[in-house]
């Protein structure tokens, strides 16, 4: 599991790569809460194109961050999931309140 | 049940043994050459049956999970996850969307549609205090 955050001007960029399962949720949400919480940024995109595999609790991690940056008065977006992981989003319905691209 | 080959392996209930199950079974449906969106499907569906028995089976300490996979004739898969935690008291309620014990974790309650979407067939059977067993079966595409 890799993480790589890119910001600018408020625009923010997290780079997820490997395998989102309970396991290593845990540590990629406080690593993403961390970064929410100090660099405030106006706009975060979860770019999910390096995800190989994810079950239910990505949805959990979606779902949490969308609420901590509602909370910060920003906005999250989901980006490239690969075909399969979409199919998991899609069954979660998270698709009505964040934006998948 | 006719079996055409089976392998069976258990693992202390660490969360670290979530991806170990899900590199079990890939291994084992390699005989079978299964379609990606096969293999992803029961991959995930193996997930959230181990991650149940870790986070909510076991919630109280550790104790050791079951995974069985089977090759049935005609292509079928079946999988069993069985741990011996604390068991679920209203499996029903439990089956339902959304439905969670564990919102502290972020567990989103969608493991068990999760499975029900993705395999053909899941029973769960549970009793408080002597365990879960979950059973899945998926058929794969005939090949030509």
């Amino acid at each position: 599991m890799k993480l790589d955050i890119k910001n600018e001007n408020g625009s923010a960029v997290a780079k997820l790569s490997g395998e989102i399962d309970h396991h290593n949720a845990k540590e990629l949400r406080a690593e993403l809460d961390r970064f929410i919480v100090t660099a405030q940024p106006k706009e975060l995109t979860m770019d999910l194109g390096g995800i190989t595999f994810m079950d239910s609790s990505g949805i959990g991690l979606i779902m949490g961050r969308c609420r901590l940056m509602k909370e910060c008065g920003g906005r999250l977006e989901v980006r490239d999931p690969q075909p399969y992981i979409r199919r998991v989003l899609k069954l979660s319905g998270i698709e009505r309140i964040v934006k998948i691209r | 049940m006719e079996v055409i080959n089976e392998i069976k392996f258990t693992m202390p209930s660490l969360s670290v043994n979530e991806g170990a199950a899900r590199a079990v079974v890939s291994s084992f449906l390699v005989q079978c050459d299964p379609t990606v969106e096969e293999l992803s499907d029961i991959r995930t569906a193996v997930s959230e049956a181990v991650t149940n028995a870790v986070v909510h089976g076991y919630r109280n300490g550790r104790g050791n999970i079951g995974l069985t996979v089977r090759l049935l004739p005609d292509r079928v898969i079946y999988i069993r996850v069985k741990d011996k935690g604390c068991g679920i008291p209203d499996i029903e309620k439990a089956m339902e969307p959304l439905f969670t014990t564990a919102p502290e974790e972020e567990r989103s309650g969608l493991g068990f549609s999760v499975m029900q979407s993705f395999m053909d067939k899941v029973t769960v059977r549970s009793a408080p205090d002597k365990g879960t067993t979950v059973t899945m079966r998926k058929r794969l595409f005939a090949h030509d």
